[in-house]
């Protein structure tokens, strides 16, 4: 219960106060650059930065055809795990109470089976990923341990959380406590490494996007 | 000057006598100098997922992972995280990313010369849409202050300095304006004092496509123009822009902007070449901090518009094409339908590539590629994607828009024994116009 306790109050107040400031300070660091004023006149019928930007916030969102032929596994299971990760995190009644008492929102969630469904299924697919990385010529000599360590901290909380619900393992608080604590991790994490994607994928898309749209060249 | 090899066989050139160390620092030095918020972002940004790599007309025909497009940054991601992103404070304290070493840098000068066109083809894959080909760009102007250049691009960077082009000294660009205007029966315009119209050449024009020269002054004098060659500022091909030698950059733009102001031009038109386009179109104002009071145009722009707009009319050739997309023009420029609109009015029908228009894939030799005669077999073998695909579209003629592609591919056939014209859409508006 101790452990519980720890995990529920201190660690997690830690690890969100450190996530905050260091997504913070990891988008301030970069946005504090100067930018690159363009001179060049726009192609006639460019769209305004905005839109340019936006636009290629989605149009990236699905890759073009002629190079899903060899990167059909990468991109399908991308959105398996994305979608399952997102399904899990947030429609997943326990999550949505816990959501509810921090922030004061709150939504339907979905029957625990499915949740449970959707959790084997991203676990699975999170291994798929890493089998993938662990054999693919090109993966293997482009990854740094950045990719590992935050594979493994995106894994532990899908299977802490998937064994305290099915109560295997160790005693259902315990494995609570630990479900939390490997969030924690997650959290402290994710300023550091390549989990802030899931922040600097606007800016990335956009800013290609910009220049892109300026040239009136197709992304 | 001096060619070595790596340790793993890697050939690279070394220019002057400093030590390594001092290589190094010039290197990153001038790397990070003009880091840019766009850039941080981008070296920020990489998943690691490796879906760049099957862009790359380099991975792909050699199935070696070092042509991953990302991995060819690897020093510079190392610079970046050590000495500007955001955690730079903490890695250096905590010695998490060690120095680059000179050894890392001849390594990849390689991969970044030889093994990459700035094709940008890899841009369109990334899911991040990281500009990877734009940092590779970056990545040159660290290595060209290493004095880590392949001695070809270092020759050329020189020549460029000492006559004002990597082609022939300017004091003989009148003689061969002249000579292309007698040999083919146009009259030519050389160093007119004013002119609306003035017109800049690439390379290969002063010495193996000299016909484009005349080619233009017929369709200009066709329109009544007024126009004019200068001897003042004719070179377009900027070796700067390429080579990442930014003073050069600087001073070949400087040189055809100040000359085309000077004679009061309102449009500089730009040669059939496709990084000339690049350096002119989008990179010129940067030199000078504001807009430019003059329109900068492609050749194939300006035919198009001749065309569509119904000042010349073409006679109709009424056969079959191909069109090879020069990467600088199309993907990185957006020219994709001028180029089209041309081949219609010339009655040509057109059989687009599997991959085309901004996802054409490179002729290779792009980027200093093909003048880099180290990367020659490197080069022969991406050839093999643009030769099957214009087996396939089995088509009467085969056409492109950047001189440079026009080499490459030539230079490709001619390697394989492989009988195929390529032609140049410029030529092909001359020699079809009604009278
Ligand atoms: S810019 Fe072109 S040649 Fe260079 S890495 Fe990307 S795809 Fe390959
Ligand atoms: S495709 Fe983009 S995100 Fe993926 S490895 Fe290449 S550069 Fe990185
Ligand atoms: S690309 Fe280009 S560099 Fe450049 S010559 Fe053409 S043709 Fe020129």
């Amino acid at each position: 219960m101790e452990l519980l306790a720890f995990a529920r109050g201190p660690a997690l107040t830690f690890s969100l106060a450190i996530f905050v400031l260091g997504v913070v300070w990891r988008l301030v660091g970069v946005l504090a650059l100067p930018p690159w004023h363009d001179y060049s006149p726009p192609r006639e019928g460019a769209p305004p930065n905005w839109l340019a930007a936006i636009r290629a916030v989605f149009r990236k969102m699905i890759p073009h055809k002629t190079f899903l032929k060899d990167g059909m596994f990468t991109t399908i299971n991308g959105y398996v795990f994305h979608f399952g990760l997102a399904i899990v995190v947030f429609l997943f009644v326990p999550h949505i109470v816990l959501i509810q008492s921090l922030f004061g929102v709150s939504w339907p969630g979905l029957p625990n089976g499915v949740i449970t469904g959707v959790g084997g299924l991203t676990a699975a697919s999170l291994l798929g990923a890493l089998a993938y990385r662990l054999t693919s010529p090109v993966l293997k000599l482009i990854s740094r341990p950045n990719d590992y360590i935050s594979w493994l901290l995106t894994f532990l909380p899908v299977a802490t959380g998937l064994a305290a619900t099915a109560h295997v393992g160790l005693r259902y608080e315990t494995m609570l406590a630990l479900h939390i604590l490997s969030v924690c991790a997650f959290l402290i994490w994710f300023p550091f490494g390549k989990l802030m994607h899931a922040f600097l994928f606007v800016l990335s898309r956009g800013a290609t996007g910009i220049r892109f749209g300026h040239r009136g060249a197709q992304l | 000057m001096t060619a070595k090899t790596t340790a793993s066989g890697a050939a690279y050139d070394v220019q002057g006598d400093r030590a390594d160390t001092e290589r190094r620092d010039a290197a990153m030095q001038a790397f990070v100098r003009d880091f840019a918020r766009t850039a941080a972002i981008h070296m920020e940004s990489c998943l690691r997922c490796g879906m760049c790599a099957n862009a790359c007309h380099f991975y792909v025909t050699t199935g070696d992972p070092k042509y991953t497009p990302i991995n060819k940054l690897r020093p510079f991601e190392q610079a970046y995280h050590r000495h500007i992103g955001p955690f730079a404070p903490i890695y250096r304290l905590f010695g998490l990313k060690s120095n680059v070493s000179i050894e890392m840098l001849q390594e990849w000068e390689s991969l970044i010369y030889d093994g990459c066109t700035l094709c940008g083809r890899c841009t369109l894959a990334c899911p991040m849409g990281i500009d990877i080909s734009e940092l590779i760009k970056e990545a040159r102007h660290g290595m060209y202050k290493a004095g880590l250049v392949p001695d070809r691009l270092e020759l050329m960077d020189r020549t460029a300095k000492a006559w004002g082009s990597p082609a022939s000294p300017s004091e003989d660009f009148a003689d061969i304006i002249r000579d292309a205007g007698e040999e083919h029966g146009v009259p030519m315009n050389i160093d007119l004092p004013k002119a609306d119209y003035v017109v800049t050449v690439a390379p290969a024009e002063l010495t193996e496509h000299t016909k484009a020269l005349s080619d233009v002054a017929k369709i200009l004098n066709k329109i009544g123009a007024s126009w004019t060659y200068s001897t003042e500022g004719f070179e377009a091909s900027n070796i700067g822009y390429i080579n990442g030698d930014l003073p050069l950059q600087e001073k070949m733009t400087r040189k055809i902007i100040d000359n085309a102001i000077r004679i009061g031009a309102h449009t500089l038109i730009l040669p059939e070449c496709g990084h000339a386009y690049g350096a002119a179109r989008w990179e010129a104002a940067r030199w000078y901090g504001k807009k430019l009071p003059l329109r900068i145009i492609h050749m194939t722009e300006f035919l198009a518009e001749l065309v569509t707009s119904g000042r010349i009319k073409l006679k109709k050739m009424g056969e079959t094409t191909c069109f090879h997309d020069p990467c600088q023009l199309v993907r990185r420029g957006g020219v994709t339908e001028a180029p089209r609109a041309v081949l219609k009015g010339l009655g040509l029908d057109l059989t687009e590539f599997e991959d085309h228009g901004e996802l054409a894939w490179c002729c290779g030799g792009g980027g200093g590629v093909v003048s880099n005669v180290r990367a020659d077999p490197l080069r022969f073998k991406a050839f093999s994607i643009k030769r099957k695909q214009v087996e396939d579209a089995k088509t009467q003629h085969f056409v492109t828009a950047c001189g440079q592609c026009r080499i490459t591919l030539t230079l490709g056939a001619k390697h394989d024994k492989w009988d195929q014209k390529v032609e140049s859409l410029l030529e092909l508006v001359a020699d079809h116009l009604e009278d």
